[in-house]
């Protein structure tokens, strides 16, 4: 297969997932795409398995709190994807109540999935639904609150340990 | 002895968190049953600095010496990976000077990082004499370092715009003459050393066996993915900086000495890579025009518009991204840090499950995978 543009991309999707994309932007230093978060699961199997998306590789994923939108206090995942076969790549973005952000997990499409959303979720919060072990990966198992929330307030002490601040 | 008695029971064995071989602080919960390694579970997070927290807490220039205690034996290109991204966001021109200078710093520091791995590994498979041969070379790079910014690892020494100081006739005198020095003789030494002592193909050969779909499907990147046949390499596939311009090619795993993907196939892609490396080392030092080594501007300070931009480059374990979210202040929204090495170990339980591994195995195929402790928790 070839490489396509990001437009080709979108194109791609929203031909087999019409709906399933609800915002384009692509004036931006890097284009991305907003999809529906119900949506998400077959977004995934789609961008990975159609031969002209071939997005074998899931580059990363991040989370990102943004509390204070417009539109209402909100949560984004966004997921970078990278084609090895078609030499392209695609930003995908979900965004989600701010309140109990869920959605579902890709592990069993992109393996790596497994620990990104382990630690999406212990440093912002998000819910990964399907996940077969959703905890935490890099703080404590006991700790409290997700660190990379706005609003998070560090503990004073962590078993006796004193959060000195100098 | 009533032999109706002794019986033989699996065991929980815990690797780690300190471990020699675990080259850091990791852990991995082995079942065993026996010598065999039955099932592993692998814990992380016992170096957890939440870079991505101070860095929301500082301002863009600031970062920098955060993303060189990541990966503290490939400083330069997790420097070079979190530049490119503000760059990118900010739209900062590069110098020309600046970008063979970043070539050259990148690709020494990509031997010293290899020279590192060759080293340990010889150490993990239980030969001790490579290890003093590495650090030797090493130190000769780890000194030219020293002088071109007073540092040995944490050189924050490529920085948003540029580099921090000028690399000068003496310092590029004495790169030249590591260059002539290593290669060829030197790696031919290392490869008549270790890579084809038939001890050491015995415990790497057909180990740790990589399908390269599997790899793909976990992220894996680097001369792991490479190790197991997948061309793959930023600097050609997506060339930033001046790499476009520069001839180098790209080893891959072929399965000379067992299964293709193997410990020993990744080992080699590092052994072939330093020559690569030096070749481009030599290709940069000729080329290297005058001029400024850092856009004036963003030497002093930076401010990106409201944006977001993702960014990778190809490290010495893989391909070091950096998610950077502006909200047109000059301090970042938000940071994410892909580390290749994060990805690079999440394979390892999978290993142990689908094959039958020994404990002895276990520390070669961690070794193999090359894993940096500091970028896995960052």
């Amino acid at each position: 297969m070839a490489r396509l543009e990001i437009g080709q991309i979108i194109a791609v999707i929203k031909e087999k997932l019409p709906g399933a994309v609800v915002e384009e932007v692509l004036d931006g230093v890097d284009p991305f795409v907003v999809v529906k978060t119900e949506q998400w699961g077959e977004t995934a199997l789609l961008c990975r398995d159609d031969s002209r998306l071939g997005f074998d590789l899931l580059s990363c994923i991040s989370g990102v709190d943004y509390p204070e939108r417009e539109e209402g206090p909100e949560i984004e995942v966004i997921y970078h994807l990278d084609s090895m076969v078609n030499h392209h790549g695609l930003t995908i973005k979900v965004k989600l109540p701010r309140g109990d952000p869920r959605v579902a997990s890709v592990e069993e499409i992109w393996r790596t999935a497994d620990w990104h959303e382990r630690e999406t979720y212990d440093l912002v919060g998000v819910v990964f639904e399907g996940h077969h072990n959703l905890v935490r990966i890099l703080c404590a198992e006991d700790w409290v609150g997700h660190p990379l929330r706005k609003d998070y307030e560090p503990p004073d002490s962590f078993h006796g340990i004193k959060n000195v601040i100098y | 002895m009533n032999e109706a008695k002794i019986r033989t029971e699996e065991m929980l064995l815990n690797m780690g968190p300190q471990h020699p071989s675990t080259h850091g602080v990791f852990r991995v919960v082995v079942r065993t049953d026996g010598e065999l390694v039955l099932e592993s579970e692998s814990h992380i997070g016992y170096l957890h600095r939440c870079f991505e927290k101070c860095a929301e807490g500082n301002n863009y220039l600031q970062v920098v010496p955060y993303t060189d205690r990541m990966d503290y034996l490939c400083a330069m290109m997790n420097n070079w990976g979190y530049a490119a991204a503000v760059e990118k966001l900010a739209g900062i021109e590069v110098p020309e000077r600046a970008e063979y200078i970043r070539v050259i710093v990148a690709e020494l520091n990509r031997v010293a990082s290899h020279l590192l791995a060759f080293g340990t590994y010889g150490l993990d498979i239980g030969a001790i004499t490579p290890f003093l041969y590495a650090f030797r070379d090493r130190e000769r790079i780890l000194k030219i370092f020293e002088k071109l910014c007073g540092q040995r690892l944490n050189y924050s020494y490529v920085r948003v715009g540029g580099v921090t100081f000028d690399m000068t006739d003496e310092i590029l005198a004495d790169i030249e003459a590591f260059c002539d020095y290593f290669d060829p003789k030197i790696i031919d030494e290392y490869d008549n050393l270790l890579s084809y002592n038939g001890i050491f193909i015995s415990r790497t050969a057909n180990v740790g066996v990589i399908p390269a779909e599997l790899a793909i499907s976990y992220g894996v990147t680097g001369p792991s993915l490479r190790g197991s046949g997948v061309q793959r390499d930023l600097r050609r596939d997506a060339p930033y900086g001046i790499y476009d311009r520069l001839e180098f090619d790209v080893p891959v795993g072929s399965g000379e000495m067992g299964q293709l993907g193997d410990c020993w196939d990744r080992y080699m892609v590092r052994m072939r890579e330093m020559r690569q490396s030096i070749r481009l080392v030599r290709q940069a030092v000729k080329d290297i025009p005058e001029g400024p080594f850092c856009d004036k501007k963003a030497y002093r300070a930076v401010k990106p518009k409201a944006g977001e931009v993702y960014k990778r480059v190809e490290g010495a374990r893989g391909e070091v991204g950096f998610y950077i979210v502006s909200d047109g202040t000059n301090i970042p929204y938000r940071v994410k840090a892909r580390a290749p090495s994060f990805c690079n170990i999440s394979i390892l339980d999978k290993l142990t499950s689908i094959s039958n591994v020994m404990i002895a195995d276990l520390v070669a195929i961690i070794g193999s995978l090359d894993i940096v402790l500091g970028e896995v928790d960052r």
